[in-house]
């Protein structure tokens, strides 16, 4: 099987504290990760790459320093990796990076499944991989948490993870899906894997690359834009200790939050 | 001079410090309440490579060099000494040894199920009445036709109740005090060799460490390792591996509590300010960070000399020396930052206080490596080459098939 894994670095939230606010950690130079959910993204593509045969490929919109994010995809086990990278799509909407992607994928050449996380935890929007799949003309699959694919007849049956149940949900191949956490749990890099990362050349592709001009990309080939970014306004907590016997407590507790309407 | 860490390395550093944040740090505290070994770990520590992080792959090992090794011991224990303990016994006490000092035969026989945790190992030198006075060991090896007859007990041993190889230290000639000594390996199941475990210790208590007892134990030739009588050289080299990953975990240990410190002193206020605004605080938590700055420096540069095969006998106890004593030191003051909350166990910094205790004592106490650093000083102390010297870090040895 042809697999593309789509990753993105992200900021790493786990550094947000009282000093550190998320607009900090947008700024040059704060740590970066892999988006969380594209680690599980990662594993699902690598384990049907070992269920199936085939090749996984990574790929990545980014800055230079994304090549990063994709070294750990390489170290995890992913096949290739390729960086689009170009200055003038910075600050992109999620249409127009689906847009860069999939000119990408198509100078990739033939694929069997296209995978990404549910959504990435700066932009939030789940929506990038969905336009990738209706710019290709291909059904698209969100928050699977599990999926069995077959090869010889080019179909997938995943269950997809709702708030109020589970679906199975049958395709035809090629598709697009995002995992959710459930689906698996992310290998950690391997020794060798490391190794081969660390000495792999990631080719960047830039806009001239993948046959796009400036006008197309950025601020200028998008239609949402971002005028401002926001911290939540502070909220001063209120506490309350309940006292008491520790049955007793948890009982007026249990009360309290029927009546707050949280339970 | 390239301080920094090649891209191998900082990749290598971030999987095990996601692997101690994701595998250990969840399970650790109730173990160490508790006074149980995580066995659970084993299989994972085995499955990532990290009981032979630098045995060439041909011996079954992940073919890294002697920085991973560093690596991978401060990541472990960052998370707790008792994690990183199972390392520097069963590879630095053990495998490496094995590696060091054994024959073809030895290395291909014994190293793979090391290397994948099919076989567990440790280390009997010490005995209860013989700790930093190795040569005054009562354990004795006689010689029967192609059998080694073993008598003795060793006390203090890291994974003593755990392990299924040993290699132990008995004298073969008592005249010659030091000289006469030779190492073995013996096997879990073998007549006259029984274990038990140590309890009451004050720290490290999610760390198995125990007693040996050898009652006649037949040994076969083939389960000696190096000549007769070169025991005491091979155990000191042995020390010099282990003391590498001991003074590299406590880099680990430092790290933590700085973290730690750092992040409660932001957000622990007293007079209506948070205490990292309050100098005697920001003294504190300064020094952590020298310590760490000048105990990375040296751990780095003790796994580039084994990298090239140098001896590195005085660098090793010198980065030893000075790593444990710091991690102790940082972690007294971690708790100090932590104030009352630092007391209890609620918070990691107590028990990095009980764990680094222990390290300023085992492979060598503290004590020791300033006679040990004196004597290179004025020239009583000079290390002569070693019959067989660790080998220097050839990548394309270490990642062959074979």
């Amino acid at each position: 099987m042809n697999i593309i894994a789509l990753i993105k670095q992200v900021p790493d939230t786990a550094q947000l504290s009282k000093t550190v606010d998320g607009l900090k950690l947008l700024g040059e130079g704060s740590p970066r990760i892999v988006n969380p959910w594209d680690e599980y993204s990662l594993e699902t593509a690598i384990q049907l790459k070992e269920a199936h045969g085939g090749k996984v490929t990574a790929i990545c919109i980014g800055k230079p320093e994304a090549t990063e994010a994709l070294k750990t995809g390489l170290a995890m086990g992913a096949d290739e990796a390729i960086l689009i990278s170009d200055p003038a799509m910075e600050n992109s909407d999620t249409l127009t990076t689906a847009r860069i992607l999939v000119e990408a994928i198509k100078k990739m050449g033939d694929f069997d499944i296209i995978i990404g996380g549910r959504s990435a935890i700066d932009g939030n929007s789940a929506a990038t991989a969905v336009q990738v799949a209706a710019l290709l003309d291909i059904s698209q699959i969100s928050y699977v948490a599990e999926l069995n694919a077959d090869p010889n007849t080019q179909t997938i049956s995943a269950v997809r993870l709702l708030e109020g149940g589970r679906e199975s949900v049958n395709s035809k191949l090629p598709a697009v899906i995002t995992v959710v956490k459930e689906i698996n749990e992310p290998r950690y890099p391997s020794f060798i894997g490391i190794r081969k990362a660390a000495k792999a050349t990631i080719p960047t592709w830039g806009v001239a690359d993948l046959g796009l001009d400036a006008s197309q990309v950025g601020p200028a080939g998008s239609q949402a834009h971002w005028p401002e970014v926001n911290l939540p306004p502070v909220r001063e907590a209120q506490v309350e200790i309940i006292e008491g016997a520790p049955e007793e407590a948890a009982k007026t507790l249990a009360d309290r939050l029927v009546a707050e309407k949280v339970i | 001079m390239d301080f920094e860490l090649n891209e191998e390395h900082k990749m290598i550093e971030k999987m095990v410090y996601d692997f101690a944040r994701k595998e250990i740090m969840p399970i650790i505290k109730e173990h160490d309440r508790n006074h149980t070994f995580p066995h659970e770990l084993l299989p994972k520590l085995a499955a990532q490579g990290f009981l032979g992080v630098c045995l060439p792959v041909r011996y079954g090992g992940a073919g890294m060099d002697y920085i991973a090794l560093g690596l991978v011991s401060e990541g472990l224990e960052w998370a707790d000494s008792s994690v990183r303990e199972t390392i520097a016994v069963h590879l630095g006490l053990h495998s490496l040894p094995i590696f060091q000092w054994g024959t073809d035969e030895q290395k291909e026989r014994f190293l793979p199920p090391l290397a994948t945790g099919q076989n567990i190992a440790c280390f009997g030198l010490t005995e209860p009445g013989a700790g930093s006075d190795v040569a005054g060991m009562t354990s004795r090896a006689r010689k029967e036709g192609d059998h080694y007859i073993l008598n003795g007990e060793k006390m203090w041993i890291t994974l003593a109740d755990i392990a299924d190889r040993f290699l132990v230290f008995a004298k073969t000639d008592p005249e010659k005090g030091s000289r006469g000594i030779t190492a073995f390996i013996l096997e879990r199941g073998w007549s006259g060799l029984t274990t038990g475990t140590i309890e009451g210790k004050m720290g490290v208590h999610a760390s198995n460490t125990g007693w040996i007892n050898m009652d006649e134990v037949p040994v076969p030739e083939s389960h000696r390792l190096g000549e007769e009588n070169e025991g005491f050289k091979i155990a000191m080299s042995c020390l010099d591996n282990a003391r590498y990953t001991v003074a590299a975990g406590a880099v680990g240990v430092m790290k933590s509590c700085l973290e730690e410190s750092v992040k409660y002193a932001r957000e622990r206020k007293t007079f209506g300010k948070p205490i990292a605004e309050y100098q005697l605080v920001q003294q504190m938590i300064a020094q952590m960070q020298q310590r760490i700055d000048l105990g990375e420096l040296m751990v780095r540069k003790v796994g580039w000399l084994k990298n090239k095969g140098v001896r590195n006998t005085r660098e090793t106890s010198m980065a030893k020396w000075y790593c444990t004593e710091a991690a102790f030191a940082t972690a007294s003051d971690a708790i100090q930052v932590h104030g009352a909350y630092g007391y209890s166990d609620e918070y990691n910094v107590e028990r990095h206080l009980r764990n680094s205790k222990s390290a300023v004592i085992y492979e060598g106490t503290s004590q020791i490596h300033q006679l040990m650093q004196a004597a290179y000083v004025f020239g009583n102390r000079v290390d002569k080459p070693l019959r067989c010297q660790l080998p220097a870090y050839d990548p394309e040895y270490w990642q062959a098939e074979g």
